[in-house]
């Protein structure tokens, strides 16, 4: 995937486009040295968060400039850092760089391009809850590996020691549970939702665990403070965040954007839609499908949530008016159902049930009303059931195809089977044929 | 006994589909396709915190709670 | 008194075998997920249980009688310890072994959600040593009892039994069981 970044050319309703994260790196597209690091950011202010009121300083200073987790759940991150900083005992630091969902690549990119950044907000997070040791945690064979082991390198001893850790590529190999199981005990599947890592963690200890970019962001915020990071974005979701966009664009890749952009923005700014769009997925492979209206979506977490969509993994992937929905939906609801960790029943027979009928509802039209109508009873039984989100965002990315693109579904229980099937797909996931089993 | 409601949890990955919990408070499990219970998040009513009892106790795989609502 | 303890002890040894046979009849069968209407499965759990408690008081009397009679001279480290009495040390040590084995059984049953599950199977799954163990003390022991052509056809109707649920357990699918062995590969 080309790494390119861009102004918000078209943009005609927020303020003019910034960039942060990806400032001046992705001009070259190299990786960022410790001396080109520091000319562009300036070292960290040691001294403000020194002495023994420094930690809560820096955690104020986050709250105030209302940084949200940029992994998924958008959580203020000012609120973890707190429960572990009150937490007993030794604490610990993951930096979560895992992005397991194959529609998000800026996970990857940040930490080739800008390794130092993502180091910076470990420490500073470290430093913040008062952590002895950090764990930077990076799917095997990821390309992010050499670049970030260079880095750490470069850095010599640091204040709290950073290990790499390499976890398996499964998609729920990346939600934090499953980053605490696979540190305590090599086994990379969910724990389930309580307790939540910030009070029993790795070894039962109070543990943060924090996306790369969203500890990125924070290294910023100790350099530039609370203002200056408000002076970006929406209200309820300030600053810029990184986007992966794909499908029918001319540019597909990662960009920074500034939250609040409209999405029809964003796919210009990834060189504009291929061909005409008819419908985006955003937040993932389990997110949510947008119909047309998307354009004026803006990209934050008030925006996709009156749009009945979550921000997710700000990915954003663009479908031709010419697509089937449902026959990549189905593609997409195969590749979760493959990737259930297999612990919880209403997952490990729900999503492939679900998938089934997906695929039912793009071949066989004949009973389309009657399949539809199973689904949506499916639909409504298997969410909040499992020990972590995986099933939920299946059943969401479902329930909002068959919203989206009821007028396909009623297509096909009139004709023949879907024109579409047997086609390249247009989503981020690997062919059926090369499926595991 | 404490009058903070009660109400029934399963733990996803402990829950092994042995369905007990449906045979005995029918009234408030029922089974999905696979034979899971489903719950909702409603409080246990008093008339029926006896058998919901039974119930937590009688789960195989110690799947079962009855927790303080939040 | 005369010989009326050792005859309970004889006859409460008899009954106990029954009903341990019967408990764990019912332990395969609830543990292969059999369900029915007129027999569902807590139904079949709470005989289980109560029948196992019921084993262990015709047990209690077994035991005391056998002790309390002077004629083999039984000692109470025998009932825990075996091979260690002068009266048919093996046969008598195997009963010890039994014994050990019920406790266990029944202590972490009664511990279960203190000691979670993982250690409460692993020893449960030790009745099944447990029966064999058990049914070859009462054969081996009894001696001329265990040659009456009632005795012998109560044991071997205990045998089938006890084989035709342990198959039928081995065999039956448990789709929760397969999903979760082929779900997670990595």
């Amino acid at each position: 995937m080309d790494i390119v970044s861009a102004t918000a050319g078209d943009a005609t309703t927020t303020t003019p486009y910034r960039m942060r994260l990806l400032a001046g790196w992705a001009d070259t597209g190299t990786t960022a040295g410790l001396a080109e690091h520091h000319r562009r950011y300036a070292p960290l202010p040691p001294a403000a968060f020194a002495g023994r009121g420094g930690p809560a300083r820096l955690i104020g200073l986050v709250e105030s400039s209302g940084l949200r987790g940029r992994g998924g759940g958008g959580f203020p991150t000012a609120r973890k850092l707190a429960a572990v900083a009150a937490g007993r005992g030794p604490r610990t630091v993951v930096a979560n760089g895992c992005e397991g969902d194959p529609a998000g690549a800026k996970d990857r990119v940040l930490m080739e391009l800008a390794p130092h950044l993502v180091i910076d907000g470990i420490l500073l997070a470290a430093h913040a809850v008062g952590a002895a040791e950090a764990v930077l945690c990076v799917h095997e064979d990821s390309s992010a590996i050499p670049v970030l082991a260079a880095a750490l390198r470069e850095r010599g001893a640091t204040r709290t020691p950073i290990r790499i850790v390499e976890v398996t590529r499964r998609y729920v190999a990346s939600e934090e549970t499953a980053l605490v199981s696979v540190l305590d005990r090599g086994d990379a599947r969910p724990r389930g939702r309580f307790p939540r890592p910030t009070e029993r963690g790795v070894r039962s200890r109070p543990t943060l665990v924090d996306n790369v970019e969203t500890l990125a962001h924070l290294a910023l915020i100790a350099r530039y403070g609370d203002a200056w990071f408000r002076a970006a974005g929406t209200d309820d979701s300030p600053g810029t965040t990184l986007v992966t966009v794909g499908g029918a664009v001319n540019d597909p890749g990662v960009y920074e954007i500034e939250l609040g952009l409209p999405i029809g923005a964003i796919l210009q700014v990834a060189g504009g839609p291929l061909v005409p769009v008819q419908a985006v997925l955003l937040g993932g492979l389990g997110g949510t499908w947008l119909g047309p209206e998307f354009v004026r979506t803006p990209l934050s977490h008030a925006g996709c949530r009156t749009a009945g969509a979550a921000l997710g993994i700000a990915a954003v992937i663009a479908l031709p008016a010419a697509a089937c929905g449902i026959a990549e939906t189905a593609r997409v609801l195969r590749f979760l159902a493959d990737e259930s960790a297999g612990q919880c029943g209403p997952c490990m027979f729900g999503l492939p049930a679900i998938a089934d009928d997906m695929d039912e509802l793009a071949l066989m039209p004949d009973h389309a009303g009657r399949v539809a109508a199973r689904l949506r009873s499916r639909l409504a039984v298997i969410p909040g059931r499992g020990a972590c989100a995986h099933p939920d965002g299946a059943v969401r990315l479902a329930a909002s195809a068959l919203h989206v693109f009821a007028d396909d579904v009623a297509g096909h229980a009139e004709g023949g089977p879907c024109r579409w099937v047997g086609q390249p797909s247009w989503m981020p996931v690997p062919a059926p044929a090369g499926r595991r089993r | 006994m404490s009058r903070t409601p009660l109400r029934l949890r399963v733990e996803p990955i402990t829950c092994h589909a042995h369905g007990i919990c449906r045979e005995l408070l029918p009234e408030l499990i029922r089974l999905d396709e696979w034979g899971y219970p489903v719950l909702d998040d409603h409080p246990v009513p008093a008339a029926l915190l006896a058998p919901a009892r039974v119930a937590v106790r009688s789960c195989p795989s110690l799947a079962l709670r009855l927790d303080r609502m939040a | 008194m005369g010989q009326s303890l050792w005859f309970a002890s004889r006859g409460t040894g008899l009954v106990t075998a029954l009903l341990l046979t019967a408990t764990t009849v019912l332990g395969a069968i609830h543990a292969g997920r059999v369900t029915s209407a007129r027999w569902p499965r807590f139904t079949l759990h709470a005989v289980h249980r109560n029948l196992s408690l019921l084993t262990l008081v015709f047990l209690a009397v077994h035991v005391a009688s056998a002790i309390i009679d002077p004629y083999a001279g039984i000692a109470w480290l025998d009932v825990v310890v075996p091979f260690v009495s002068t009266y048919h040390p093996f046969w008598l040590g195997m009963g010890a072994v039994a014994f050990d084995l019920i406790l266990a059984v029944v202590v972490t049953s009664l511990l279960r959600r203190r000691i979670g599950l993982w250690w409460w199977r692993a020893v449960h799954l030790s009745a099944y040593a447990l029966w064999p163990v058990a049914m070859l003390h009462g054969v081996g022991i009894g001696g001329a009892d265990t040659r009456l052509g009632w005795v012998l056809a109560l044991y071997l109707a205990c045998a089938a039994a006890v084989l035709v649920a342990v198959v039928r357990r081995l065999l039956v699918r448990d789709p929760d069981r397969d999903a979760r062995r082929r779900a997670w590969t990595s």
